[in-house]
């Protein structure tokens, strides 16, 4: 998939430019809007019969799923705050994939991450906010970073599949956090909710100005369009991107395919993990069991929307934001289960992937050359 | 299909209070109702900790002038904040239930902050002096119905060994544990109980392999704390053991092993509360009580109890809704032999110090860590 | 022993029960994911598939009241979710793993959605076998309850170890996953062998759940997979393709996670959270000493996605 997923505006600047024919010039950006727009629509076509199935309006769902997600400001902020780790965790899965690696384990590196920042906040209490906040940052990231590199270096040089490694220590991550909150590192008067001891309240890195939504966001929004330019505009990028498509090619131009895979592993890692330390320093204020609350998971699904490319997690993130954010309006207003999330989120996918196939064959869109 | 059909009725049961038509974005608070909001962080189905709270709801729908809207699945991140938000902005919720003991810190009393006029009542029993004066949090001192289920649970044992399936070692299951085995020990000087912790709230799995292994210890009656204790009643009931339920009454699932439980009585606290709010009088911010206060109920004893047992537990049932009996009185010593609480001291219901238990009485087998 | 208690005896003795009960439906899962990883497709949403087939049987055997139909019903949803899958990757340009955790999602989120009525009632479960009849110990009796299944599934494995080698049907699913090329040259429709071993997949896998709902723990509820069905997906790999490593693997495995209560219930307490967990670290640590740098998957399928 990795190979296939060009990235819009770089298809562009490709293709030949000699004749200046609107289709021809822009058909594959419009191709890159319209299929998964078109795909949007069928799924939610299809989720809004399967309701129907069950005697709920489908326009009502339609409705209530627009007021959910879009429809106030107040919905929107619920969005975008729901995205904020999704962008994140969802680099921890497209970053691995530009070298044709299939990492699962955001939800391992996003723990870890978490328990290094909490630890280091918890270490330098005298520390004033800003370094204990830039700490907790390098914590994480290099916490969850080595997390996943463990599982690159596993690949590299046991020749373990990383698919698996990433999964299993996503289980033995969350062993370690649950022994540690529970032992070592807890607070002895979080009586019912084992937790570490709190990181106080001058170190959370708070809300945007004037929003609700949380400073996430942002590093979300950074992170990913740092990634886009590493791969796309740097030579480690594109080294990277030549070992995806070619593991034999790249050691005969002389890349160090090891190098890079530790690299970028760290990097994903590394998303991950600050995701974590946004969750503590922006959320929590502590780490606890709470935190594995599934973004690892979901963060995989967004990255295979977003077809691995991280600009495009920008928008799937906001997108699956929205829907878990109306998920509880239609629980409310219609009684749907909060299983139904799921469902449509299965839905949306199917559709989206299935969309594949259609790229460059729609025939009004090629141009009349 | 016959799928569709149960469950097309079981949802339309489940919605029944919150129909609205097919009015497209029509607010549907009356200015005259009251709205009030509940939020499980599980399933409400499940047969256990959430369902006794969403029956609780369910006996709030029956009342004129309330609307109850509920959300399932909430996880305790910064998604119940924004489910507390929606249910204000979107839904005119006036007052909220958040159910689940870790939404209290930070969400719950982030959200009473913002929303100061609102009134939040949180189970769980954490409010503190510190804590915003529109939240509440209440809990029921369920150890008296395990203490119950104990003295019943003595008599019925022939081995005199007693199991017990647990998710955490954290005061309010330590707390359970040693009551039950407090009131076993009246009936049986000799009882033991074995305990085992599962590690989480809901893993059927472990669940099950516990409770094997606790019969394979030659414990033959068994209690659990853990979310859904189905799978512990089921499994020990085919083995041939006798069981006490917990959360809400398990004995459909093996009327003939089903001795007796501990269930929460949520039925009868969420009416009054609403009764308490309409007669302008002030809810305790800090609300507990035990089966006095029917805030926790028994089971209906099972047709295994003798008549031996029946009496005896009937006797403390009626002196603890008497008040002034206590279950943890002095001399109690610890499993590893030292005294917890020295002898002339008695450690009521609402002694603070039994909120951080943290040791498991003599003639428990297993350790707290 | 007089007093009706085994004593440290309990620990060998739960991990080989808990070796025959919670093995199964990794074990269902793992040789059905087998044949289909063996034709040259990776279908990560066999969770979806266990939960499905959890589900359906559960539903079906308390609408019926019969737990055989209700093994019959998860089979046949299981076969329809794995024609889904491989109708989803036939089409050009599909990348399969992206289906898997599609179908994953859309598996669970279903079975969640029409599971909710099944929760509180009791449907008729599967019986089990008495081989346990020539012990006097209870413990070992109950150790020796045997559910038909499982021997279904060990009997399966061996099976398709021979039929692999050498059935006509074999060769054909080998040859589509090492080289598409070779299985269209002998004039084989390399989509439509891919089709039938996808849904052969989810049949067994979709049998693996029933007996989640219907054996073991035995009722239905939400949290009864907690990730077993993607486990057993990694299983296969561990397993390198083989079905009778795949049969030692989940064996393995399940007594593995009998481990930890088993240890408390003699005592040893410290570091449960550990000791739950020892099941993934024995399966990192395996392949971290089993597998090289050099020849990175044996027996792997040449046309997998996972291991190209």
């Amino acid at each position: 998939m990795t190979t296939e997923a060009a990235d819009p505006v770089e298809a562009v600047a490709v293709s030949p430019a000699a004749d200046p024919g609107f289709l021809q010039r822009y058909g594959t950006t419009i191709e890159y809007i319209l299929i998964p727009g078109a795909a949007l629509v069928g799924a939610l076509a299809v989720f809004g019969i399967f309701v129907a199935l069950f005697g709920k309006n489908p326009l009502d769902l339609y409705f209530y799923m627009y007021q959910g997600a879009f429809g106030t400001w107040f919905s929107w902020q619920n969005t975008l705050t729901r995205a904020a780790p999704l962008i994140l965790t969802a680099l921890c899965t497209a970053l691995p994939a530009q070298l044709g690696m299939v990492i699962i384990g955001g939800e391992g590196a996003l723990l870890i991450g978490a328990l290094s920042a909490t630890s280091i906040a918890l270490a330098i209490p005298w520390a004033p906010p800003l370094v204990v906040q830039i700490a907790m940052v390098c914590a994480g990231v290099v916490g969850g970073g080595l997390w996943i590199t463990l599982a690159g270096a596993l690949r590299q040089y046991r020749g373990v599949n990383e698919t698996i490694s990433s999964l299993l220590l996503v289980y033995i991550g969350l062993a370690i956090l649950n022994h540690l909150v529970e032992g070592v590192m807890r607070d002895p008067s979080s009586l019912n909710k084992p937790s570490t001891r709190e990181i106080g309240a001058a170190n959370m890195i708070g809300s945007i100005p004037g929003t609700d939504v949380h400073w996430g966001l942002v590093f979300g929004v950074v992170a990913a369009f740092a990634s886009y330019i590493l791969i796309y505009h740097t030579v480690f990028g594109f080294a990277a991107r030549v070992a995806g498509g070619n593991i034999r090619a790249a050691k005969i131009v002389g890349l160090g395919v090891g190098k890079l895979i530790l690299m970028i592993c760290f990097l994903a890692g590394g998303a991950a993990g600050l995701a974590g330390m946004i969750e503590v320093a922006a959320v929590q204020g502590r780490t606890n069991a709470n935190l594995a609350a599934g973004y690892g998971f979901t963060g995989i699904l967004v990255a295979f929307l977003a077809r691995q490319n991280p600009l495009a997690i920008i928008p799937v993130a906001i997108l699956l934001g929205g829907i878990s954010a109306s998920g509880g309006l239609l629980q409310r207003r219609l009684g749907l289960p909060d299983a139904s999330v799921l469902v449509l989120q299965g839905i949306i996918f199917v559709f989206v992937l299935a969309s594949d196939a259609l790229y460059g064959r729609i025939a009004f869109l090629k141009g009349k050359s | 299909m016959d799928f569709a059909k149960i469950s097309r009725r079981h949802l339309l049961r489940g919605s029944a209070a919150l129909t609205l038509g097919s009015v497209l974005g029509v607010r549907s608070a009356a200015a005259a109702d009251t709205t009030i909001g509940f939020i499980y962080v599980g399933s409400r189905d499940d047969y256990g900790y959430n369902q006794a709270h969403a029956q609780g709801a369910a006996a709030l729908k029956k009342m004129r002038g309330l609307k109850v809207v509920e959300e399932e699945k909430v996880p305790e991140t910064d998604a119940v904040e924004k489910t507390i938000e929606s249910m204000i902005n979107l839904d005119g919720a006036s007052l909220l239930f958040p159910t689940s003991f870790g939404y209290y810190n930070p969400h719950v009393i982030k959200m009473a902050n913002k929303f100061p006029k609102l009134r939040f009542e949180h189970c769980g029993g954490l409010w503190s002096d510190k804590d915003p004066k529109n939240a509440g949090s209440y809990f029921g001192y369920i150890d008296e119905a395990q203490y119950i289920s104990g003295i019943v649970a003595g008599y019925s044992t022939k081995s005199g060994k007693l199991g017990f399936v647990a998710a955490k070692p954290i005061p309010q299951v330590l707390r359970n544990i040693n009551a039950f085995t407090l009131g076993a020990k009246l009936a049986n000087p000799k009882a033991t109980t074995q305990v085992i912790f599962t590690g989480d709230w809901s893993m059927p799995v472990k669940e099950a392999e516990a409770t094997n292994s606790l019969i394979d210890q030659g414990v033959d009656v068994l209690t659990c704390h853990v979310d859904g204790p189905k799978t512990m009643v089921e499994n020990a009931a085919r083995r041939g053991a006798m069981v006490c339920g917990y959360h809400v009454n398990q004995s459909p699932l093996a009327p003939k092993a089903y001795l007796t439980g501990a269930e929460w009585n949520w039925e009868a606290l969420y009416p009054k509360f609403v009764k308490m709010i309409a007669a302008g009088e002030a809810i305790p911010n800090f609300y507990r009580g035990g089966l006095k206060e029917e805030i926790v109920k028994c089971s209906p004893y099972g047709e295994a109890v003798s008549a031996e047992a029946r009496k005896h537990a009937d006797d403390i049932k009626a002196k603890l809704i008497a008040g002034g009996y206590t279950i943890f009185k002095g001399p109690i010593m610890d499993n590893k032999g030292k005294t917890v609480i020295t002898a002339g001291t008695d450690r009521g219901q609402k002694d603070p110090e039994l909120e951080k238990m943290d040791y498991l009485v003599e003639g428990v087998t297993g350790a707290t860590s | 022993m007089a007093d009706g208690t085994i004593g440290l005896w309990t620990v060998p003795l739960a991990v080989f029960g808990g070796a025959v009960r919670v093995s199964t439906p990794f074990l269902f899962v793992s040789l059905g994911e087998c044949i289909t990883e063996r034709s040259g497709r990776i279908n990560l949403g066999l969770e979806g598939t266990l939960i499905m087939g959890a589900m359906s049987a559960y539903g079906i055997s308390y609408l019926s009241g019969s737990p055989w139909l209700g093994v019959l019903a998860a089979g046949i949803t299981g076969a329809l979710l794995g024609a889904l899958h491989a109708g989803i990757c036939s089409l050009p340009r599909v990348n399969d793993i992206a289906v898997g955790i599609a179908l994953m999602l859309f598996g669970t989120g279903l079975a969640f959605y029409l599971g909710k009525p099944l929760i509180e009632p009791t449907a008729a479960r599967l019986p089990a076998i008495d081989f346990g009849w020539w012990s006097d110990v209870p413990q070992v009796r109950a150790a020796l309850r045997i559910n038909v299944l499982f021997l279904i599934g060990v009997a399966i494995a061996p099976i398709l170890f021979w039929a692999f080698r050498t059935t006509r049907w074999g060769l054909l699913i080998r040859t589509a996953g090492e080289s598409s090329d070779a299985a269209r040259a002998m004039g084989y429709s390399v989509l439509w062998i891919r089709l039938r071993a996808t849904m052969a997949g989810g049949f067994l896998a979709g049998i693996g759940g029933s007996f989640l709902s219907l054996f073991y723990p035995g009722s239905w509820n939400e949290g009864l997979s907690s990730g077993q069905g993607i486990t057993a997906v990694a299983l296969v790999i561990f397993a390198r393709w083989n079905p009778m490593l795949c049969l030692w693997a989940s064996l393995a495995f399940g007594g593995a996670a009998a481990l930890g209560p088993a240890l408390q219930s003699v005592g040893v307490t410290s570091g449960y959270h550990l000791f739950n967990a020892a099941p993934y670290i024995l399966t990192l640590a395996i392949m971290i000493i089993t597998c090289s740098p050099k020849r990175t998957l044996t027996g792997a399928p040449a046309e997998l996605s996972i291991t190209r």
